[in-house]
């Protein structure tokens, strides 16, 4: 078998499926090179190729020699740092600077001044030669002090399990001293148990797979009890395929469970997003009863604003989006407070008239950013610590993302509650909207805080832009798709309730999100839309009604 | 009584000084007109407008070589704003109003299914620059993007021989492009005898951001033990959210590739690109390729516009090919007149920017490479694959019940929808 | 006795206000000039008028249909519809479905009953809803059936649960947005994104022959009129002083003893067939018809060119409409950048300053009519 190995790994135009065997082979296995294999020079040189086939064999070949540089040269190639010079086909480590690319020889790894970039050509990599190079590295790993590297390096290996790598990692199994990646061990080690010719054997592998919610595990069992064309089963012994049945049904109840309150998540996240975008129109609209259309366009404002501050903090994206919020809030709000005073204001008491003239200003401001920021969408990057998912188990994660904008979304409800329930602000603000004229003959100063008020709602439209430029597209036309759903949310929840507003867009969220997996994305919408409107047709108030004498405006 | 005549006549005045203008713009100077119909304003102007300022660098480009007959090429640009209805309202007004000798323009089917019979009844002469689903072959139009066996088709002979993917996801934004394309590569897999359950079908509404639910779908479709890939056809503005719901689920290029049809290096720039590193995309021109034509074009481009940073992409190139091939026909035709110039066209060759030679085929569409690239994190691709020589364009699909005994030829059937069953020439009837 | 009862008919609709005869001036000269222009002198001359021009006016005059429509719910019932160019699009896509089965034969697959885009589909029958129509008179029907039922049963369910102001402007709103989402949807049956195109023929005629253009403007020209001089005479009648009622005091006009719901349902729904008919005017004039006419967007255009010109008046709608689609011809040919600033200022201008609009505007700057827009109003 080892032999073989060797043997393959000069064979030139073997399947890429079978490299990685080769690799892994190759790596672990301290195959004494043959008479034919090439030195690590050799297969250095061999990589300065366009020929991706010919890469991979020279990438196997480097494994294969296990050189001392190896693992920094296929660093390098995995990174797309990997250079050669065009002039001689010599190898080397580079880095792109200003000047040029800064060079080490890749043979020596000693220091090689710089070049210019014109000389040289990347070598390349693809998909598969990068998984090929990953699972290769993995094997470098598995020996790594740091247990969570090692863990790491197993799951790696897992992905793509053949008969090789299960050597291999039965080789591990002994010396690995961490519970967790023996753990993961053991689970790859069962998966291939499950072909072992001895019935007993299959048996346990079974009943140790049984509370597993690994993929190919899965997949495995349900092998195990399926039927070939010939109505045989692919598995002879009776007894381990009811424990495989027994095991699989274990495995769906749970998996259906997961996947219920991964629905169930989707539609919290969705919601989180309605709530966040419909939360400042709760005010303007709820509270002052004027239409804001331009209310997408000041979340526009906001994803804009996310934007702009990267690009002053370009070394700072983790804390660039942090930074926006407030910065968000103040440039949405002070936008907010213009179209208070220049348009608003003239129009209290006539809210479709709001409707007509703030569309107008969305207008100008979509306008505005696309001749400031170009029509194309602009690119706003994700900080690290919001890519990614929380990995509850095999079957069930949560998008960091998704998380962070469900948490946000209660943060900023919970301020904006706060805000108007203990502060004098928003004593006023409720004073002025349950009666104008009783609180201006009291001294409230209630233009200002119209004003304010405004600019609250706006401001909150604004970070509610900054959560959307890490989910979507940030561009000139952000603002109109959700506009619209954001009306909703409101006049379902019940115009001027904080709380209906959040209970409106969460229950519409979840709503849509158990409805899509039989509906389709679009159907579902449109079913939510329609019974938006037979629901407003009933209650015309929504789901919270402001009771007295304010509802009748 | 007497006040309202007079308005009366004042209208007679005013409808006179109307006709008049309308028909002065019939007196053309010695100039040919080139029309450009791509919108500048509205939901597509982020991707035409690159395609008008490429027609009008072109136009400037030949002028200093001194025109085209010794005449100098006068632009006529207008605007139809992404609105579908319009497109045909601003081709009636290029074709009759300004009578252009040549249009290049649109970017959506739709558009151009909403000017096709504008520019059949006054027989225009239309260049259209995209990826399309086919189908289609009028004798007034010249389709310089790829059609579905020139981009579609090598993606996923590559996913599969090249890539080993076993399962397939295809998945789309919900109209008539990833239909067909879906349609066409469903039979085609299956003609290469990929189950059912082995192939998952998707749609969504254009600009859909909320991904959750379909990654999710996807992620569990993959983990069937066989290798899995996806065939996007999502368009533009739904393409971010959908990437980087993939790479926060993550999947990977290495475990799950994505190969789309509709990301290209102008797309590219607007977003982070982090995300769809290692995904794939099949074109027939990449900014990355190393050929001087294009090293050349590149420079002109950046030149022109102004701004060394932008970027160029594969609708660009059909529209300096079909420029070029324009020019020559009407040299060769020695004459702009429409009828002249279509005769003309087919047989022309101009050099690809990618190296090769495109030639326009009998069925108004061209000779292409197909080119596959990983995305890179600067925007751009990395050749990973190309075929072997150059794709004729086919019209209308060998893998379609509806459409595979159907041929269009210009030059021996004088037919773009020729059943070779029934022997009958639908569709369009040309006299 | 007859004729006393015609001639005040006429008084009443006509001769009491000068806007309506400039208006119906206007739209008689062009009626009579633009097929004069067009076919009688031969191309070429300085007097002939192009087709293209002959439908660029035919649309203009269905656009202007549409915004009497909605100045007929808005400025004289009070009822902010955002959701009128669903009516719109309702009525061209009943007009195009009929556009669709004449092609027959002609398509690209050449099927004799499946439209291009079933065949492309794989549809192997002909889906229910659209049995009828390949005949004229069903699709006819269709128009003002299909638009007037839905604006019943919508009305209806919402007039009764008295939903008024900006939240019947939201859920209208919505419902254009419902429906374009849906006409979206391919498996809809409506041709998605492409709707209906290529088409070839109506009532036997060549559609793209002139001949047909001139007919379809001429046609245009006098739903225009008869739409005009219809709302007219109901904003005129008794039950449209009710209507105008509702509109200044709805709680008062309920409590005098109206039933409020049924002026503003029947008002509505008429409303809803006039929009649709305009759509049937404008699907064969521009030759497709597609699901963004449901953009939520252009109803709010439509809005704009009402308050533009002038809400409460009719003959204000219809010089918005022109005034507005022409600008927007203008602004997207010269300075496209600018388009959407001009619309935008022109939005935020004619609510702050003309809440009359600019025929309000005329009106003040000519003082004698001024005294007796006071009389009448």
């Amino acid at each position: 078998m080892k032999l073989l190995g060797c043997m393959m790994s000069s064979i030139p135009g073997v399947r890429p499926g079978s490299l990685l065997l080769v690799l892994l082979l190759a790596a672990l296995s301290h195959c004494v090179a043959a008479s034919e294999a090439p030195s690590f020079e050799q297969a250095l040189g061999a990589l300065a190729t366009s020929n991706f086939k010919q890469k991979e064999r020279a990438a196997g070949e480097l494994v294969g020699v296990r050189h001392a540089n190896t693992r920094a040269v296929l660093d390098a190639l995995l990174e797309g740092n990997l250079y050669y010079r065009k002039a001689d086909k010599r190898v080397f480590i580079a880095v792109t600077q200003e000047a040029g690319l800064e060079l080490r020889d890749a043979l020596t790894l000693q220091s090689a001044g710089t070049a210019d970039a014109a000389d040289f050509s990347k070598i390349t990599t693809n998909n598969q030669l990068r998984k090929t190079l990953r699972s290769a590295l993995a094997s470098f790993d598995l020996t790594d002090p740091d247990a969570q590297v090692r863990l790491g390096a197993v799951n790696e290996m897992l992905r793509s399990l053949d008969a090789d790598s299960v050597s291999i990692l039965r080789a591990r199994e002994r010396d690995e001293k961490d519970e967790s990646v023996r753990q993961a061990i053991r689970t790859g080690l069962a998966i291939a148990d499950l072909n072992h010719e001895d019935a007993a054997r299959r048996l346990s592998a079974v009943e140790q797979l049984k509370g597993s919610l690994n993929p190919e595990v899965f997949n495995r069992l349900t092998a195990l009890v399926s039927t070939s064309d010939d109505g045989s089963y692919t598995e002879p012994d009776a007894k381990v395929r009811s424990a495989a049945r027994a095991a699989l049904a274990g495995i769906e109840n749970s998996r259906s469970f997961y996947s219920m309150l991964e629905t169930l998540f989707f539609g919290l996240s969705l919601g989180s997003v309605l709530v966040l975008a419909a939360i400042g129109l709760a005010i303007t609209f709820g509270v002052m009863g004027v239409i804001n259309m331009a209310h997408g366009e000041l979340m526009m404002l906001g994803a804009y604003t996310t934007y702009v501050v990267q690009l002053i903090m370009p070394q700072h994206i983790g804390a660039s989006v942090l930074v926006a919020i407030p910065v968000a809030f103040v440039v949405a709000g002070g936008v907010g407070v213009l179209i208070e005073r220049g348009v608003v204001r003239f129009l209290y008491g006539r809210p479709l008239e709001t409707l007509l003239a703030t569309f107008g200003v969305s207008l100008v401001l979509q306008q505005i950013v696309r001749d400031i920021f170009t029509a194309n969408n602009r690119p706003v990057e994700t900080p690290s610590w919001m890519s990614g998912s929380l990995q509850i188990n095999e079957a069930f994660s949560i998008t960091y993302n998704r998380l962070y904008v469900v948490l946000f979304m209660l943060i900023v409800f919970v301020i904006l509650q706060w805000v108007l329930k203990k502060t004098s602000l928003g004593l006023k603000v409720r004073a002025v909207a349950q009666n104008r004229a009783m609180a201006k003959s009291m001294g409230v100063r209630t233009e200002w805080v119209d004003a304010l008020t405004f600019g609250l709602g706006s401001g909150i439209a604004g970070v509610a832009g900054v959560a959307l430029s890490q989910l979507t597209n940030v561009g000139p036309n952000l603002g109109q798709a959700y506009i619209i759903d954001s009306f909703m949310v409101v006049v379902f929840g019940g115009v001027g309730n904080l709380w209906g507003t959040l209970i409106g867009g969460m229950s519409l969220g979840v709503v849509n999100q158990f409805l899509e997996p039989h509906a389709g994305a679009v159907l579902a919408k449109i079913l939510v839309l329609i019974a938006l409107i037979l629901f407003i047709q009933r209650r015309p108030r929504g789901l919270f009604p402001q009771l007295g004498r304010a509802a009748e405006g | 009584m007497h006040n309202k005549f007079g308005k009366l006549r004042g209208l007679g005045k005013l409808a006179v000084a109307v006709a008049l203008m309308a028909a002065s713009a019939a007196h053309a100077a010695d100039t040919i007109k080139v029309g450009v119909l791509h919108s500048l304003s509205g939901t597509m102007a982020i991707s035409e407008t690159t395609l008008k300022d490429t027609v009008l660098m072109l136009i400037e480009e030949q002028n200093k070589r001194g025109g085209v007959l010794g005449k100098k090429l006068e632009p006529v640009v207008v605007d139809p704003a992404s609105n579908w209805p319009l497109f045909a309202e601003k081709a009636e007004q290029l074709l009759v109003k300004d009578k252009v000798s040549v249009v290049f323009g649109c970017w959506t089917s739709v558009s151009r299914k909403s000017v096709l019979p504008v520019f059949e009844k006054n027989n225009g002469l239309l260049f259209y620059p995209v990826q399309y689903e086919g189908e289609e072959s009028s004798k007034n139009v010249f389709y310089t993007g790829a059609a579905p066996n020139q981009q579609a088709i090598p993606a996923v002979d590559y996913l599969m021989n090249d890539v080993g993917v076993k399962r397939w996801v295809l998945a789309g934004t919900d109209y008539v492009y990833p239909r067909t394309t879906n349609k066409i590569l469903e039979a085609y897999l299956k003609s290469k005898g990929v189950k059912d359950e082995d192939i998952m079908i998707n749609y969504t509404p254009f600009g859909h951001s909320n991904w959750q639910r379909i990654v999710a779908d996807i992620k569990k479709f993959g983990s069937a033990g066989k290798k899995t890939g996806v065939v996007s056809t999502i368009n533009g503005d739904a393409n971010v959210p959908f990437y980087k719901e993939l790479g926060n689920q993550k999947i990977s290029a290495e475990d799950i590739p994505v190969v789309a049809f509709s990301v290209g290096e102008e797309e590219l720039s607007g977003i982070d690109t982090k995300p769809l590193v290692g995904h794939l995309a099949a074109w027939n021109y990449f900014m990355s390729v190393d050929t001087p034509e294009n090293a050349g074009f590149i420079k002109k481009w950046r030149a022109f516009i102004k701004n060394d940073k932008r970027v160029t992409n594969d609708p660009m190139e059909a529209h300096v090919i079909g420029f070029n091939m324009w020019v020559k026909a009407v040299e060769k035709a020695n004459s702009t007149e429409v009828n002249k110039v279509i005769d003309a066209m087919v047989g022309i060759e101009v050099p690809n920017l990618t190296g090769g030679v495109a030639r326009m085929l009998p069925n108004h569409h061209l000779t292409k490479p197909v080119l596959i690239g990983e995305v890179r994190a600067d925007g751009q691709f990395d050749t990973v694959w190309q075929t072997e020589g150059l794709v004729p364009g086919d019209a209308w699909s060998d893998f379609l019940p509806g459409s595979k005994d159907i041929e269009a030829d210009w030059v021996s059937l004088k037919c773009g929808n020729y059943n070779t069953k029934t022997k009958k020439c639908s569709g369009q009837n040309y006299e | 006795m007859q004729t006393s009862a015609s001639s005040n008919l006429w008084t009443r609709l006509i001769a009491g206000e000068r806007g309506t005869q400039v208006f119906l001036a206007l739209l008689l000269t062009v009626g009579v000039a633009v097929p004069i222009l067009h076919l009688a002198f031969p191309e070429g001359s300085s007097l002939h008028l192009s087709t293209y021009t002959v439908t660029l006016i035919g649309k203009y005059m269905t656009y202007a249909l549409l915004a009497i429509a909605v100045d007929l719910v808005w400025g004289y019932c009070g009822i902010l519809s955002l959701g009128h160019a669903a009516f719109f699009a309702l009525g061209g896509y009943a007009m195009g479905m009929y556009l669709m089965r004449q092609i027959g034969t002609r398509g690209v697959y050449g099927d004799l009953v499946l439209p291009d885009f079933m065949v492309f589909l794989n549809w192997k029958e002909l889906p229910w809803f659209w049995y009828g129509f390949d005949m004229f008179w069903f699709a006819a029907v269709m128009v003002v059936i299909v638009p007037g039922l839905l604006a019943l049963a919508f009305g209806w369910l919402a007039f009764r649960s008295r939903v008024t102001g900006v939240y019947l402007s939201i859920i209208t709103q919505a419902l254009t947005y419902a429906l374009m989402l849906a006409f979206f949807r391919n498996d809809m049956g409506f041709g998605g994104n492409n709707g209906l195109t290529d088409f070839k023929e109506i009532v036997g005629a060549d559609i793209n022959a002139s001949g047909t253009r001139v007919a379809l403007f001429l046609a245009s020209a006098l739903a225009l009129a008869l739409g005009y001089l219809a709302c007219r005479y109901i904003t005129l009648s008794r039950a449209g002083r009710v209507v105008q009622a509702i509109r200044d005091a709805e709680s008062r006009t309920r409590f005098i003893g109206y039933r409020v719901e049924s002026y503003k349902l029947w008002v509505f729904a008429f409303s809803a067939v006039l929009a649709g008919i305009a759509g049937a005017l404008y699907v064969p004039q521009v030759g497709i018809i597609n699901p963004s006419e449901f953009q939520p967007i252009n109803s709010i255009e439509v809005v704009i060119w009402v308050a533009v010109g002038g809400r409460g008046t009719l003959y204000g709608a219809v010089a918005g409409a022109v005034l507005v689609n022409y600008a927007k011809t203008y602004f997207t040919a010269a300075l496209p950048e600018l388009w959407l600033y001009a619309l935008g200022t022109m939005f935020v201008i004619v609510t702050l300053f003309l809440p009359r609009g600019v025929v309000g505007l005329a009106d003040r700057l000519t003082p004698r009519q001024r005294v007796e827009q006071a009389v009448t109003a």
